[in-house]
Order: C-alpha cells, then structure tokens, then sequence
C-alpha cells in the first residue's frame, strides 16, 4: 500500500503553486486526482461566522489526508457566513485545495469577474457555478436577491475569461486565471428528464466537473447516470455524487420539509428509526452508500457535505475504503530529500 | 445598436408573483405551445418582409408603440416581463423571466417534489412547465441551446422590432 501522495501533488513547499501538467486547465489537486481516474473525494466546509483565520483552519484540518478538495460554501442556505473567497484564500496559503463557490443570488457579473481573477491571484484553482439558494430561506430575507446571471452563463463567462482572455466585455485580460470548473446538478428534482439535458447544457457552457446534491435514491442517481452516460455527458465531465450522513430520523425529516432540494425516501428515514444508534446508522447508511455510487459507472467521485458533522468525514471516508490505500495531501507530509531536489 | 436607454434596475412588470388562483392564462400558454410556436414562426417571416418598411418609418419611431402591443400580447399570454430578449420558443413557451431566480438556461436544485417553485411553494416552477411545453412544440429540442447572460439595457424594449431590426441589418 501507498501511504504517500501521489508525487504530482506535491509542491515545492505546502504553500506553493504545483508544476504544470499538459492538458490540464488549472494547477489544482482535484483536477490531477479526477483526471488520473482515482476516486476523488471532496467535502464541504461549515464557513465560520467569525472574523478569525484560526477557525478556517481548524475547520479544514479534520478533512486532512481524507479529502482531495474542500468546497467552501457561499452563503449555503442564504445564510451570511465568511465569504467563500476568503476562506479559500487563507486555505491556499498553506498549500489547501480549495473549491471556491460562486453564487449568483448575491453579486452581479462585475463582481464576480473580479473576484474570480482574485481568487485565481490568490492560487484558488476550483470554481463552482451554482445558482444560490432564494433569499427566502435564509437570515435575511430582506435582501435584494440578485440574480444577474444564471450558473450556466456564470460557467460560459469564467470559460471565456480563461480561454478567451477576455471579460464578458470583451476587454482583455492580460493574465487569465487557470480555472478548473465545476457545475451543481440535482438528479432528484424535478422535472427528472430535463436534468441530464440541463447538466449537457453546463458541460457545453464550460463545466468540467460536476457536484450534486445529496444522493439518499440509489435508483433515482443510476437513472440519470444512465441518461448522462447515453448523451455522452458522464465522460466529458467528472460528476461527485453528493453524499452525508443523517444525525437521526428527526433531522431527516427537517432536512426534508425546509432544505430546498433535498429529497430523502420514506425507507431511509424508516431504516434510521429502527436503529437503536441513529446517528451511528446514519453514518453506515452513508458508508454504504458511497460503497454503492463507487460501482456506478460514470461516477468520478463523492462530495461528502457533514453539516455539523464533520469530524466524521475522515472515519466515513476511511470505512467506505474508497481510498483503496491512496492517502490524499496532508500538509504534515513531508517529501523525501531525492522528491524534493526533483522538484526545486 | 440605438436601444433606447432604459434604467436596468427598474422591474417594468414588477416582481410579485400572481395570486395563482387556478387556471391561470400562462399554463394553458404552455398546453398549447405546439400551436403557440406555429403561430410565431408563421408570423416571423412577415414581420420581418415589412422590414424594409418598418426601417423607412424608423425603427425608433415603431419602439414604443411595438413594445406596448407586445407587452399587452405577451403579458397576457405568459405573463411576459419585458427582458427584451425573448426566448420563448426555446422554453417551452414559458417565460424563465417568471423564475424568482430569472433562470434562463433551465430548473435550479430546488424545485419541490411536487413541482412547484423553491421560492414561491404554490407556484408551479417555471421551468417544470418549460420541459413539458417544450415536449410539445416541433422545435422544442431548442431547450438545449445554452441561452447567454441577459442584456438587462434591453429591459421593456420590443423584442419583435429587435429581431425585425437585426434581420433587416444582416440583410443590407
């Protein structure tokens, strides 16, 4: 077994940018992972709504050396939390590889052209392009939802900014950022037919990898799976399946009734209240259910979102033996003297 | 491109949504998108011959008259909000600018299990209801077409002059 990073991941030092590889569109981790063919694994930070670097980093230290990528969530549920682009900033700085999200609910295309070209300066290397949840759900539902663009025309703009190097202006840009672009999909809402067409239309407006909402419907995943394999769609982007583990039956149910999009079947909930541990058996289910999308052809990866749970990613993670004994960067790795001549 | 200048931050329709008492004139706009969609593309070639006519008037002349019978038209027919670049034929004949999200390239992640709208619970999604009309028009594989970001200079300008205009341009 191979407990070292795989050396393409490594840098120089923890912080520092990775040697370019041909053919690969940023120098991101998960980039490298996905197009090796291994399982990726990423998962989602719970932002802090603090003003202290301290808590990003003791909130991404728990994913180390069991993640490939970690998603930095922008104002997940319209809640206000720190920003996505600074978590990913301070992430970066000791050698994280960080998913910066985008969401168009809170700025409009001025803002977020800037803020891409930060990011990529500040050696962010994932974009993802979601919509955003509506300002209704959140903390301040007396905000002005904004909604300029919509995720697809997000991902064509950062596509063009990268390859065109231009803005949606069509002025110029004088270093483009290298981007690796990710797209949300959710296979359990409706209208269900439409959801490979729609994750078709992301992929042919720039998407490169694609994470989706929580998978609780095995069935339901391999039918899109099964339309997004036919269409040509699976092979031309890295789909992770969404997967978490669920405290109790309880917080099923909430999560059901005032999540927006997520859609768990009545024998998941029924499976958590037989169980004499519920939250044990919550995190099973998932263990399982990472074991079942792993045979799924097509699939790239999981994304693994613990809402308050996140000290048991790396016990999921490890239980599900997706790793197959590949360890992911940890930053107390240390390369051995021959690696680092290699590289310097 | 003389658009008029309209000031983008202003909703010419206003954003609440309808009461929804049942049936409401857009869904039965999107049962009949077969029909809808043979009605325009048998008129677009006419509006566009009187092109030449129009351009002698001037398409200026024309915009506010035109987009005050196209907003008339259109509002009732799908509760049109006057994007100004229309795209109807490419959604089922539902208007994605009904959206609360303005999505113009498909459903979010939150449409409810029975169909209905994230935002507005009593509301069938917009975009629900684009994917069956669009099921039911000849072109409807338009669905798929990636839609860019909206010009928001365009907002409560006819849309019919501007197609009308760019044809009679591309052609001179």
């Amino acid at each position: 077994m191979n407990f070292e990073p795989h050396p393409h991941d490594i840098g120089a030092d923890p912080g520092a940018p990775l040697v370019d590889l041909p053919g690969h569109s940023s120098r991101g981790r998960l980039e490298r992972v996905l197009r090796r063919g291994e399982f990726a694994i990423t998962a989602e930070l719970n932002p802090p709504d603090s003003a202290h670097a301290e808590d990003v980093y003791e909130r991404a230290k728990i994913f180390e050396g069991w993640v490939d990528a970690i998603n930095a969530t922008d104002g997940s549920g319209a809640h206000c939390h720190m920003s996505s682009v600074a978590i990913c900033a301070l992430l970066t700085r000791v050698g994280y590889s960080p998913v910066m999200q985008i969401s168009c609910r809170d700025y409009n295309r001025i803002a977020i052209q800037g803020n891409v070209l930060g990011a990529a300066a500040l050696e962010v290397c994932n974009i993802l392009c979601l919509t955003g949840d509506g300002v209704q759900c959140g903390d301040h539902p007396e905000a002005k939802p904004v909604f300029d663009l919509d995720s697809t025309s997000l991902l064509a703009i950062v596509k063009r900014m990268r390859d065109e190097g231009t803005f949606q202006s069509g002025r110029k840009i004088t270093t483009t950022p290298r981007i690796f672009l990710g797209a949300a999909e959710n296979p359990f809402a409706p209208p269900y037919d439409f959801r490979p067409l729609r994750l078709a239309k992301k992929v042919a407006a720039g998407a490169q990898f694609c994470q989706t909402q929580y998978c609780f419907d095995l069935a339901r995943l391999k039918a899109f799976m099964a339309v997004a394999r036919d269409i040509g769609v699976a092979e031309k982007c890295f789909i992770l399946v969404g997967v978490g583990p669920l405290a109790s039956a309880k917080t099923a149910r909430w999560m059901r009734a005032n999540v927006a999009g997520v859609h768990i079947p009545d024998e998941v909930i029924k499976r958590l209240e037989g169980a004499k541990n519920q939250k044990a058996e919550g995190k099973t289910i998932c263990v399982e259910m990472i074991q079942a999308l792993r045979e799924v052809k097509g699939v790239a990866g999981v994304h693994v979102m613990a809402y308050r749970q996140e000290q048991y990613v790396s016990e999921i993670v490890h239980e599900s033996g997706v790793l197959s004994g590949r360890r992911p960067w940890r930053r107390d790795f240390v390369p051995k003297m021959q690696a680092v001549e290699h590289l310097s | 491109m003389n658009a008029p200048l309209t000031p983008s931050a202003f909703e010419p329709r206003g954003k609440r949504p309808p009461p929804f008492r049942w049936p409401a004139v857009r869904l039965w706009s999107v049962r009949q998108a077969a029909l809808l969609e043979r009605v325009y593309y048998a008129l677009e070639p006419v509006f566009v011959a009187l092109g030449p006519v129009m351009a002698r008037i001037g398409f200026g002349r024309l915009e506010r008259p035109v987009a005050a019978l196209e907003s008339a038209i259109k509002g009732a027919l799908f509760d049109c909000r006057m994007c100004g670049k229309c795209v109807l034929t490419a959604t089922g004949m539902s208007c994605p600018m009904n959206c609360p999200k303005n999505l113009r390239n498909g459903p979010c992640g939150g449409v409810r299990g029975d169909g209905n709208c994230e935002v507005y619970p009593a509301m069938p999604c917009v975009w629900v209801q684009a994917y069956e009309g669009s099921r039911r028009m000849a072109r409807g594989e338009h669905i798929r077409d990636v839609q860019p970001a909206v010009d928001h200079r365009l907002k409560a300008t006819s849309s019919w002059l501007r197609v009308v205009r760019e044809r009679t341009e591309a052609r001179t």
